[in-house]
C-alpha cells in the first residue's frame, strides 16, 4: 500500500501538469475532450472510449481573451479562452460547452468564433424535474452521443454507458469519501492537498484516480486522529483552485472539512443508476442535482437548508464563501447564505477570489481575522 | 511592579501610525507620517514616537505590527491584522462600541463588535478604491485642493451634485464633466461625500449596524463624510481625535496582552 505521503505527491503532480497527462494519453492513441464547468455528463465521453478533461480556468491574467470579453468578465470563463489562443489546449480533439450560467452561454459563442477547436454545446434544462425536462435532456444527451461518436469513430453502446456510469460512481464514492476522512481526521490533510486531490481527477482517467485515491483512502482510514487544535471550516461557491490562497488557510489552521464548491463536492453528490436506460439514467441524475446557485430551486431554500446541515455534519466553525468576481448567481444567493451560516451558529467570511488574482494581501488580512476571530470565540465560550 | 510600555505600529497602504502605551492604560505618545507600506514611513514613525515618549526600542517590553505592511516590520515580535487591531482599540475609546467603520487609504472595513469588545464579524471591501481615503485624495488632487480641505468647502454646498459611487475612475471623470459645465465646487465636493457614504453604507449594511457607532481611519477627520453616512445608515456615529491611530492603539493593547500574559505564565 502506498504512503499518504506518495499518493498525495502523484495527485500534486498530475493537478499541476495538466499538460503531462494530456500528452500520455495522446501517446497511448486516446482522444481528449475538454469540458467545461458544470455538470458535464463525462460518462458518454468515457463510454466513447476518449478522456475527459476539465477545463476551469487557470490561474493568469488574460491577454489574448481580452479581445473577446469585457474585462469585467467571470475569469473562469475569460482564462479558458485564453488557454485555446495560448495553445494549452492543444490536442483536445474538441471542447464540451456546457452553459448553465448565463455567462456561459455567451462565452460558448464567443469560445466557437476564436477557439480553434471543433465545439459541443449543451444547454442544460433548467426545469431538470419535470418529465418533460428529463426527456428533452435525454434527447440532448442522445444528439451528444451522435457527436461523440463521430469524434472517437466507434459507436456508443449502451453497455459501455453503463460502464462507465459504473467507474464513475465509484469514483465519486470515493471522493466523498476522502473528503469524509479529511473532516474526521481534521489536519491530516492540509488545504492544499485536498484540493489537489480533487482536482487531479480532472486530468485522469476516472479509473486511474479511484485506484490511487482508493489507496489513499485506505492510508488515511489507517492513520490516527491528529491532535488538531486549529478550527474546521466549509468552504463554498465556484472553485478555489489557488494554492497560494490554500496556503493560507493552512498557516491560519483553517482546515477545511466540507466544500460546497462547483469543482468540488457539488458535482459528486448524486449518483446515476446503473441499471436501465443509461441514457436515461444520466437525464435522471442530473434532474436530482439540486444545492446549488446555478440551477433553478422552485423551494428557494433547499441550499440554505443544505448549507446548514453541511455545517452542522462537519462540525464546522464557520464557512468561507470563495465568490468568484462577476459570478452574478453566487453573489445573487449570498444574502440567503449569510443568513443560514448565522441559523447554523457558524461565522462566515466572503472572500473575493478571481484567476486574475496576484497579490494575495487582502485574503491574509481576512483569512488571519477570521481566524483570529474563531479563536476568540472559542475562548469566550460562544 | 515596574511601568510596562508597548508600542503599536500601524503599517497602513497611505500612513504610518505609532502609539506607546504605559501598563494597557494609558497613551504615552503618538506618532503619523504620510506613508505607508514599502516606504520610509514605518522607522520614521517610530523613531518619532519614541522621541516624544523619551524612550528608546529597548524599553518597549513588547512592539506589535498591525495594517497593509505588518509583515515587513521586522523590528516587531508579532504582528496581528488591523481589524483585530481596530476593534480592540475602537474598544478603549469607546466601551460601549458595537459597530466599527474603518475607512483607510485604500480599503474600507466594517466591524461588528459584541458587548465584551470581541470581534463577532466583518466585512471588507473588494479591490476597488471606490469609498475609501483614495477616492477622496483623487477627487482633492482635481479640485485643486487638499483632502483636509474637503470637508470644510462641503459645508458650504447649496445643494448636492450626485456623482457615481461606482468607480473613482468614473467618478474623477464626472467631477471633471461637472467642473468643465461650471457646477459650483462646494456642491460638487457634497456630493463626493454623499457618494462615498453611499458606498460604505452599503458595505455596512451587509453585516448590520449598531451603537454605538464609531468610524476610524484617516477619512472619520473628514465631518462631511461621517455626517453623509451617519444620515445613509440612520445611526449617530461616534469618533475621535485620535481615530487615525486606533490601530496602532489596538496593536499596543494585544502588545500589553501579551506582555501581561506572558507574566502571568511565569509566575505560576
Amino acid at each position: 500500500m502506498a504512503s499518504i505521503k506518495e499518493c498525495l505527491s502523484e495527485f500534486a503532480h498530475v493537478a499541476r501538469h495538466p499538460e503531462e497527462q494530456l500528452k500520455k494519453y495522446r501517446s497511448q492513441g486516446m482522444k481528449a475532450i475538454g469540458c467545461t464547468p458544470y455538470y458535464a455528463p463525462e460518462e458518454l465521453i468515457e463510454a466513447a472510449g476518449m478522456v475527459p478533461f476539465g477545463l476551469w480556468g487557470k490561474a493568469g491574467v488574460p491577454k489574448k481573451a481580452r479581445e473577446y470579453f469585457a474585462s469585467f468578465y467571470c475569469s473562469l470563463a475569460q482564462m479558458n479562452m485564453e488557454m485555446a489562443l495560448d495553445g494549452s489546449l492543444d490536442g483536445l480533439s474538441a471542447v464540451l460547452f456546457s452553459v448553465l450560467c448565463d455567462t456561459l452561454r455567451p462565452a460558448s459563442q464567443n469560445f466557437k468564433v476564436g477557439a480553434d477547436i471543433p465545439m459541443l454545446f449543451l444547454a442544460h434544462p433548467q426545469n431538470r424535474r419535470t418529465g418533460y425536462g428529463v426527456t428533452y435532456f435525454a434527447q440532448l444527451l442522445e444528439n451528444l452521443c451522435t457527436e461523440l461518436e463521430k469524434i472517437s469513430d466507434r459507436p456508443i453502446g449502451e453497455e459501455d454507458i453503463r460502464r462507465a456510469i459504473r467507474i464513475y460512481n465509484e469514483n465519486r464514492r470515493e471522493k466523498r469519501r476522502f473528503c469524509t476522512l479529511c473532516a474526521e481526521k481534521a489536519g491530516l490533510i492540509s488545504a492544499v492537498d485536498r484540493h489537489l486531490v480533487m482536482k487531479a481527477s480532472y486530468f485522469m482517467r476516472k479509473e486511474e484516480h479511484s485506484r490511487l485515491l482508493r489507496e489513499l483512502n485506505q492510508a488515511l482510514e489507517a492513520a490516527a486522529v491528529p491532535d488538531f487544535s486549529g478550527f474546521r471550516v466549509v468552504t463554498s461557491g465556484i472553485l478555489l483552485d489557488s494554492e497560494k490562497l490554500l496556503q493560507l488557510f493552512d498557516q491560519y489552521q483553517l482546515a477545511i472539512v466540507g466544500d460546497d464548491l462547483a469543482q468540488e463536492s457539488r458535482g459528486i453528490r448524486v449518483d446515476a443508476a446503473e441499471e436501465g436506460d443509461p441514457i436515461r439514467a444520466l437525464a435522471l441524475q442530473f434532474s436530482r442535482q439540486n444545492q446549488d446557485p446555478l440551477l433553478y430551486d422552485p423551494t428557494i431554500y433547499s441550499r440554505s437548508s443544505y448549507i446548514k446541515r453541511l455545517i452542522r455534519d462537519s462540525h464546522a466553525d464557520g464557512l468561507v464563501q470563495i465568490m468568484m468576481v462577476f459570478c452574478d448567481p453566487e453573489e445573487l444567493e449570498f444574502p440567503d447564505l449569510s443568513r443560514a451560516v448565522s441559523e447554523a451558529g457558524a461565522s462566515l467570511l466572503k472572500l473575493s477570489y478571481s484567476h486574475e488574482m496576484v497579490d494575495f494581501g487582502q485574503a491574509e488580512t481576512s483569512l488571519e481575522t477570521f481566524a483570529a476571530m474563531l479563536s476568540e470565540k472559542r475562548e469566550m465560550g460562544t | 511592579m515596574d511601568e510596562v510600555y508597548t508600542l503599536g505600529v500601524d503599517v497602513g497602504s497611505t500612513a504610518s501610525k505609532c502609539v506607546i502605551l504605559r501598563d494597557g492604560r494609558e497613551i504615552v505618545a503618538l506618532s503619523l507620517v504620510p506613508y505607508g507600506a514599502g516606504s520610509s514611513g514605518p522607522g520614521r514613525a517610530i523613531e518619532e514616537v519614541l522621541e516624544k515618549a523619551g524612550k528608546t526600542t529597548s524599553e518597549m517590553a513588547e512592539i506589535l505590527a498591525t495594517g497593509y505592511g505588518r509583515k515587513q516590520l521586522t523590528i516587531a515580535e508579532q504582528s496581528m491584522s488591523e481589524l483585530s487591531c481596530h476593534a480592540r482599540g475602537a474598544h478603549f475609546l469607546f466601551p460601549g462600541v458595537r459597530s466599527v467603520i474603518d475607512i483607510g487609504g485604500q480599503d474600507v472595513k466594517v466591524l461588528s463588535i459584541g458587548p465584551n469588545g470581541m470581534l463577532e464579524n466583518f466585512v471588507m471591501n473588494d479591490k476597488c478604491a471606490a469609498g475609501t481615503g483614495r477616492f477622496l485624495d483623487v477627487m482633492a488632487h482635481i479640485l485643486e485642493l487638499r483632502t483636509d480641505e474637503l470637508a470644510d468647502y462641503a459645508e458650504c454646498a447649496q445643494k448636492e451634485i450626485i456623482i457615481s459611487s461606482t468607480c473613482t475612475v468614473f467618478a474623477e471623470s464626472e467631477v471633471i464633466s461637472q467642473l468643465a459645465a461650471g457646477c459650483d465646487k462646494a456642491d460638487l465636493i457634497r456630493g463626493i461625500c454623499v457618494a462615498i457614504a453611499s458606498k460604505v453604507a452599503g458595505l455596512a449594511r451587509r453585516i448590520g449596524v449598531r451603537d454605538e457607532l464609531v468610524m476610524t481611519g484617516g477619512v472619520a477627520h473628514n465631518r462631511a463624510v461621517r455626517n453623509a453616512l451617519a444620515e445613509a445608515l440612520g445611526h449617530p456615529i461616534k469618533s475621535h481625535e485620535y481615530c487615525q491611530h486606533v490601530g496602532a492603539l489596538g496593536a499596543a493593547l494585544f502588545a500589553w496582552q501579551r506582555c501581561h500574559k506572558l507574566a502571568a505564565e511565569n509566575s505560576n
